[in-house]
C-alpha cells in the first residue's frame, strides 16, 4: 500500500506541469491553478483505492482540477464585490484591486494568444516554464517557481533544498505569485528574437538548481542528489519542448556528462574527490555515451552557444581514460571560443587552469594572477585554491600555504574545506617534497 | 500649470494604523479625489501596486533586460500619484498638504514640462 502511495506521488509530481500549464490556460491564475490541483489530487487519494485509477490518470486529475478551479472562481466571485465596498475606495480604484484578484475562465474567449483552447499541451507546459522563469521575477524566486509547479516538488522540498526555513520559501513563492498577478507578466510563448533570450533565462534556471545540487553551498554533503536528479529532468522536459533547440540539447548533454560523474565525485566517507584522483570506473559510461551523441547532435544543428561548448569540454574530460590522457590542447581552445561569446570570471578561471594543463603551470599561473588583479572574482574560494595548486606545483611553497589560506577563509562548503585542509597540511609537512608533476589543480 | 503630485509612503506608517484608522485614511483619499474632480484641478491619479511588483528595463549595448525590483531601493517608496491642473505652484502645494500620506511622509511636487511645440 505504502508503495502504491509512493507511485502515486510520482504520478502527481510528473503531471504537474501539464495540469497547471491546462489550468493556467484557462484561467491565467497560477494560485488558482495550484490550488486546484491541489484539490484534484486529493480527490484522487480520496478516490483511486476505491474505484481503481482512471486509464488516463492526466487526463482525469485536469478535468477535476478545471471543475475545481471553477467552484473557487464562484466562491471567490461572491465575495470580491462586497469587499471592495467595504474598503470604500473609490470605484476605479477599487475595481482594479479586484481584478487583479479575481480569475476568469479564459476559454470563455475560445483562444488564447490567437490560438484556439485545445492547442497541443505542450505549448502550455512552455507557456508555464517561461513564466516561471520571466526577468521581471528575481532569480531565486524563478527557481523557486520553477521547481514548485513545474517540478512539481512541495514548498517543504524545495525549502529543505536550498536550506532556508519553510516559512521563508512559502512567502518567496507567495510574493512571486503576487507579483505574476499584480504586475501582469503573461502567460504566453515568446517570439522571434525575443524566444532566444527567453529560452536562455529558463535554460539559466536549469543549470542553477543542477549546479546547486552539484556543487552544494553552505553544507556538509558535496552533492545535492534531490536537486541534480530535477535539473536533469526538467532538462529532459526542455528538450521534448523545444527539441530543435541546439542550446537545449547542449544544457542537457551537460548535465548528463557532469551527472554521469557524480557517484565518483565523493568517497565512501564523504570526501571530496577532485576530477584527476577519481575512478574513471565509477563513471557511468552508457549516460557519458548518451551525452556525448546529444554533444555531437547539438553542434551540428547550431549555432553554438555556451551551453554546447560547456558540453564539449565535459564529452572530452567524460572521454579521456586518465588525466593525462585529457586533451588539454582541445579544451583551451573551447575555453578560448567561450570566452569570446560568453566571457566570465569563471571561464576565465577554467581557462587558466586547463592551459597550466598544456603548457605547464607558470603559464596558466599568470592568467590566474592577472584574473586576481582585476578584483573579478573576489570573495570565490577557486580562484585562490587553483593559485595554491599551480604555486605548489613550482613549488612555491610559502605562496602556496598563503593561496590556501585565502582559499580557507572563502569555502562554504565542509568537504571542500576538508579537501583544502588536506592539500594544505600536505604542503605544510616538513618531509621531503611530495612529486606533483602531472596532477590537475 | 499641470502639477505631478508624488505620493511617497513607508508602509510601516501604514501597518500600525487599525482597520479603523485605515478606512478613514481611504475614505480621506475619496474625499480628496472627489474634491479636486469637483473643482476642475483633477486631470488623472492612480495608486501604484507595492514595489515588489516593480520590474526595472535597461537598454545596453542595444540589449534589453529586465530586472525585478524598483529602480531605486527606498524605504519609502513611490505609492500614487495625481496630475493636477491649477494656478500656480502655491496651489499645488496647498493640494498636496491636503492628501493623507502628507501627514506622515512627504508628497513631492513636480511641474511638468510643456513638451507643446510651438507653432
Amino acid at each position: 500500500m505504502a508503495e502504491g502511495a509512493g507511485v502515486t506521488e510520482d504520478l502527481f509530481r510528473s503531471e504537474s506541469v501539464r495540469v497547471l500549464g491546462s489550468l493556467m490556460r484557462r484561467f491565467g491564475n497560477l494560485d488558482l491553478a495550484e490550488d486546484a490541483y491541489q484539490d484534484a489530487c486529493v480527490a484522487a487519494l480520496e478516490t483511486w483505492p476505491r474505484d481503481g485509477t482512471p486509464a488516463n490518470p492526466g487526463a482525469w486529475l485536469t478535468t477535476v482540477a478545471g471543475n475545481r478551479a471553477l467552484d473557487r472562481i464562484r466562491r471567490e466571485s461572491a465575495r470580491l464585490p462586497k469587499e471592495v465596498e467595504a474598503s470604500g475606495l473609490r470605484p476605479g480604484w477599487g475595481r482594479r484591486a479586484a481584478s487583479a484578484l479575481e480569475a476568469i475562465d479564459l476559454t470563455a474567449g475560445l483562444e488564447v494568444d490567437g490560438e484556439p483552447v485545445d492547442a497541443p499541451l505542450a505549448d502550455d507546459q512552455l507557456r508555464l516554464l517561461f513564466l516561471c522563469c520571466h526577468p521581471a521575477l528575481a532569480s531565486e524566486a524563478q527557481i523557486a517557481l520553477t521547481l514548485r509547479t513545474v517540478g512539481g516538488l512541495t514548498t517543504g522540498e524545495i525549502a529543505r533544498a536550498y536550506l532556508v526555513p519553510e516559512s521563508t520559501m512559502a512567502q518567496r513563492l507567495v510574493r512571486a505569485k503576487r507579483k505574476i498577478v499584480l504586475a501582469g507578466i503573461p502567460f504566453r510563448l515568446p517570439e522571434g528574437d525575443e524566444l532566444a533570450a527567453r529560452t536562455a533565462a529558463v535554460l539559466q534556471v536549469v543549470y542553477l538548481v543542477f549546479n546547486e545540487g552539484y556543487a552544494a553551498s553552505g553544507t556538509d554533503t558535496v552533492v545535492r542528489t534531490d536537486l541534480c536528479v530535477e535539473a536533469v529532468r526538467l532538462s529532459a522536459l526542455l528538450e521534448q519542448l523545444l527539441p530543435k533547440d541546439a542550446e537545449v540539447i547542449g544544457l542537457r548533454a551537460l548535465l548528463l556528462l557532469h551527472d554521469a560523474r557524480r557517484a565518483a565525485r565523493v568517497d565512501s566517507t564523504g570526501r571530496l574527490v577532485p576530477l584527476d584522483e577519481q575512478d574513471r570506473a565509477q563513471w557511468s559510461s552508457a549516460q557519458i555515451a548518451r551525452g556525448v551523441a546529444m554533444v555531437e547532435r547539438a553542434l551540428q544543428l547550431g549555432p553554438v552557444g555556451p551551453y554546447q561548448l560547456q558540453a564539449s569540454i565535459a564529452a572530452l574530460h567524460a572521454e579521456a581514460e586518465s588525466p593525462q590522457a585529457t586533451d588539454w590542447p582541445q579544451i583551451v581552445e573551447l575555453y578560448s571560443l567561450l570566452a569570446r561569446i560568453a566571457p566570465g570570471p569563471l571561464v576565465t578561471l577554467n581557462r587558466g587552469v586547463a592551459v597550466a594543463m598544456c603548457d605547464g603551470p607558470a603559464a596558466g599561473l599568470a592568467l590566474l594572477d592577472a584574473l586576481e588583479g582585476s578584483g573579478e572574482l573576489a570573495g570565490h574560494h577557486r580562484l585562490p585554491s587553483a593559485r595554491a595548486h599551480l604555486l605548489e606545483q613550482l613549488g612555491r611553497r610559502s605562496d602556496a600555504l598563503a593561496a590556501y589560506d585565502a582559499a580557507l577563509a572563502l569555502v562554504d562548503n565542509s568537504p571542500e574545506r576538508a579537501y583544502l585542509t588536506e592539500r594544505r597540511s600536505r604542503l605544510s609537512r616538513p618531509s621531503p617534497p611530495i612529486e606533483t608533476l602531472g596532477e590537475d589543480p | 500649470m499641470r502639477y505631478m503630485l508624488l505620493i511617497f509612503t513607508n508602509p510601516e506608517n501604514w501597518a500600525v494604523l487599525s482597520e479603523a484608522e485605515t478606512g478613514a485614511m481611504y475614505g480621506e483619499y475619496a474625499a480628496f479625489t472627489q474634491r479636486i474632480v469637483d473643482s476642475g484641478e483633477f486631470v488623472s491619479g492612480d495608486p501604484l501596486q507595492g514595489p515588489e511588483t516593480a520590474t526595472t528595463v535597461r537598454v545596453r549595448a542595444g540589449a534589453r533586460s529586465s530586472t525585478d525590483g524598483p529602480f531605486v531601493e527606498t524605504k519609502e517608496h513611490l505609492a500614487g500619484y495625481y496630475v493636477v491642473e491649477c494656478a500656480s505652484l502655491d496651489r499645488a502645494l496647498e493640494l498636496a498638504a491636503e492628501i493623507p500620506d502628507a501627514k506622515f511622509s512627504g508628497i513631492e511636487v513636480r511641474p511638468l514640462a510643456d513638451m507643446t511645440m510651438p507653432s
